[in-house]
């Protein structure tokens, strides 16, 4: 066992994957010779070649088109887009076409691509290089959701990511590069669809997943001390969802919170909440509390992001409110 | 195929490009009374007019070559050698066509044709062309990649992105425009500052060839060279091929908003009857000769939506299924 960062547990699996498949091939903006505006693929170049770990001039249609046109052919592309907003300008790419190859083929043809979307604050990163757009991707039929939390996860979801034979869109939160985690020497893909349980707990559920996990674990840390015993269950990937493991928690507390930093409106804990309404209605015993980024754009200002976005102390309070609500 | 050999073409083989373009015209001048008659579900954009680039530019490609096309892609299907009955069977949306019903006319693929696909987005298969054509270029064997768009598709950034990308990285790519002087109903005159497409080559630093897109041996020599180019490793080529649509953007759309001076010209050079007189008067075809290709194409038509009509429906519960190939966590993806 090692204690690395996420974003070296993400280059890790990236080399792995490359060593292990020569169709595998890096692409995205500064990616090459710069090794990533985050670093994350520093390094990969000069291991792998130019032409194996591609330098693309801004041009996000064309990268990702690019992608999903090798794919076809048996290519296995992982893009690296910079700043997971700026997905908007390929949004063709990977919602008419990648998302939908395999449905609209009658399964005859398929784009097993990679897009890796750099998601979340780094602080102050304002509107346009902050968001946390997973939902978007969720909702459209065709595409893999994976958002990790720890390195660990990110290397085993990664890999699983680039063998899987359907397009994946692998989220990573900024904030997240930095922190470290232990990963086994060796690591096999993890299979999508099984959520883990960070903590166990018997009071109240809390689902999370990227950074909002930690802040929620932190929540949960302190909720032990006022006697609340806080379960957090994160998910490891959002599309497929694991609606067994989620229900296997709420047998045991009852209660539910969610949250992430996406703006709750319409934000995957939505998703979550109706999957708990459907699934384990007979075992809620109070109303599904989501503690989410605000319904605004990301603000500039330090103090108006701390406002808007979720924090451990704002779960914290979530999760009083939760316990006090009236007990069905 | 050099240019050289496009001159040396057999007499046969003038013939068989003969035979494919009026294969592509009557194909889609029944897939629309098929339409009108009920049997067919969805949109047909007919690429009836624009034969001779199809089959001009696929008569040049091998057998490992990829295709991407657009919303008029039946000649371009047709022309890579795809199997009427089936792409008929799709139009019909029954379980025996290209895409399982799943697609339409939209969507057709043909993975063993290497044709990657119609589109429902305009310029959507230019990067995908490009993508192809990188992993071929990877595949180290010579093989090239194809993308037909049209006129309209030269003003999205997809066509700009994807041709500074191809030029940049030498990429083994057609860019294939049939400027066919209308983005859906709007003339070009109306959506771009410029009357030839190719010229934007320039800011690619690859060459612009313009052929005459009614003209399939003209097509075939423009095509020929650059398809020579893209297997020597020396990039993309753009051309434009100048042709035109006899029908609206898509049946039914009457065209009203063409000059009937303008079509009737259009018309009188009509690239099959034209190359069908030139067989005639350079190359010792007679008459007959494409009298008996018309009722073969006839006949191979009519067996073809024979077996679409022949062909099931799909079950209903079809409809959930091929979201993903793999499903790992089973209806947890639903």
């Amino acid at each position: 066992m090692r204690t690395i960062t996420y974003a070296q547990a993400i280059r890790e699996a990236l080399a792995e994957e490359m060593e292990r498949d020569e169709q595998v091939f890096v692409l995205g903006e500064d990616v090459g010779e710069s090794g990533g505006v985050f670093g994350v693929t520093k390094g990969l170049a000069a291991r792998f070649g130019a032409e194996r770990v591609l330098d693309t001039p801004i041009s996000e249609e064309a990268i990702v088109g690019a992608a999903v046109g090798a794919s076809l052919l048996g290519g296995r592309a992982v893009v690296e887009i910079m700043f997971s907003d700026f997905a908007t300008l390929a949004m063709d790419m990977i919602v008419n076409q990648a998302a939908k190859t395999h449905y609209m083929t009658g399964g005859r043809l398929t784009a097993p691509l990679t897009i890796r979307l750099v998601t979340g604050t780094a602080g102050s990163t304002a509107a346009q290089h902050s968001q946390s757009l997973e939902a978007w991707f969720a909702h459209t039929p065709g595409l893999k959701c994976v958002a990790p939390s720890n390195p660990a996860d990110a290397k085993a979801l990664l890999k699983a990511a680039i063998r899987d034979p359907d397009p994946v869109c692998f989220f990573e939160h900024k904030l997240l590069y930095n922190r470290k985690g232990e990963v086994p020497d060796e690591v096999e893909p993890l299979a999508f669809g099984r959520g883990r349980i960070v903590r166990e707990g018997s009071d109240v559920t809390l689902v999370s997943y990227l950074k909002t996990l930690h802040d929620a674990v932190d929540a949960a840390e302190v909720l032990a001390g006022e006697g609340v015993s806080v379960e957090v269950f994160d998910p490891c990937t959002l599309v497929p969802f694991d609606r067994e493991g989620l229900r296997a928690s709420l047998e045991k507390t009852g209660r539910l919170l969610i949250s992430h930093e996406a703006p709750q409106r319409a934000g995957f804990g939505a998703e979550i909440a109706a999957i708990a309404a459907e699934d384990c209605f007979d075992l809620l015993r109070a109303p599904v509390v989501r503690v989410c980024g605000a319904n605004t754009p990301v603000p500039y200002a330090p103090e108006l992001e701390r406002f808007v976005l979720p924090d451990a102390a704002r779960i914290a309070d979530g999760i009083r409110s939760l316990v006090g609500a009236r007990v069905v | 195929m050099t240019e050289s050999t496009a001159r040396e073409l057999s007499r046969d083989d003038l013939l068989g490009l003969y035979r494919r373009m009026l294969l592509i015209r009557r194909f889609e001048e029944r897939a629309a009374e098929l339409r009108m008659a009920g049997f067919i579900p969805g949109f047909l954009h007919p690429y009836i007019g624009q034969e001779a680039v199809a089959v001009g530019v696929c008569a040049a490609l091998g057998p490992g070559d990829a295709i991407t096309s657009t919303h008029r892609g039946h000649g371009h299907m047709l022309a890579r050698g795809a199997s009427p009955g089936r792409m008929y069977a799709e139009l019909y949306a029954r379980t025996d066509g290209y895409n399982r019903a799943k697609g339409g006319s939209l969507h057709m693929i043909d993975t063993e044709l290497g044709f990657l696909g119609a589109n429902g987005i305009v310029g959507g298969g230019i990067p995908l062309a490009t993508g192809a054509a990188l992993q071929l270029k990877r595949g180290g064997e010579g093989r090239v990649a194809v993308s037909f768009f049209g006129d309209g598709a030269t003003n999205e950034g997809a066509f700009h992105e994807s041709l500074n990308l191809a030029s940049l990285w030498k990429l083994p790519c057609l860019y294939v425009c049939e400027n066919n002087l209308y983005g859906e109903f709007t003339r070009q005159d109306r959506h771009q500052p410029i009357a030839d497409v190719a010229q934007r080559a320039g800011s690619y630093a690859m060459p612009g060839v313009i052929a005459d897109g009614n003209d399939v041996l003209d097509v075939l020599r423009v095509a020929a060279a650059a398809v020579a180019r893209a297997r020597a490793g020396k990039g993309p080529t753009l051309i434009e091929a100048k042709t035109y649509r006899h029908r609206g953007h898509y049946e039914g759309d009457m065209g009203a908003y063409r000059p009937p001076e303008e079509v009737a010209e259009w018309m009188a050079r009509d690239p099959i009857l034209t190359f069908g007189a030139r067989l005639v008067s350079e190359h010792d075809v007679v008459q007959s000769e494409l009298d008996t290709v018309a009722a073969e194409v006839e006949q191979t038509l009519e067996e073809a939506s024979a077996f679409a009509e022949a062909s099931p429906h799909p079950a209903v519960g079809e409809a959930l299924e091929d979201v993903y190939r793999e499903t790992v966590g089973g209806a947890a993806l639903q």
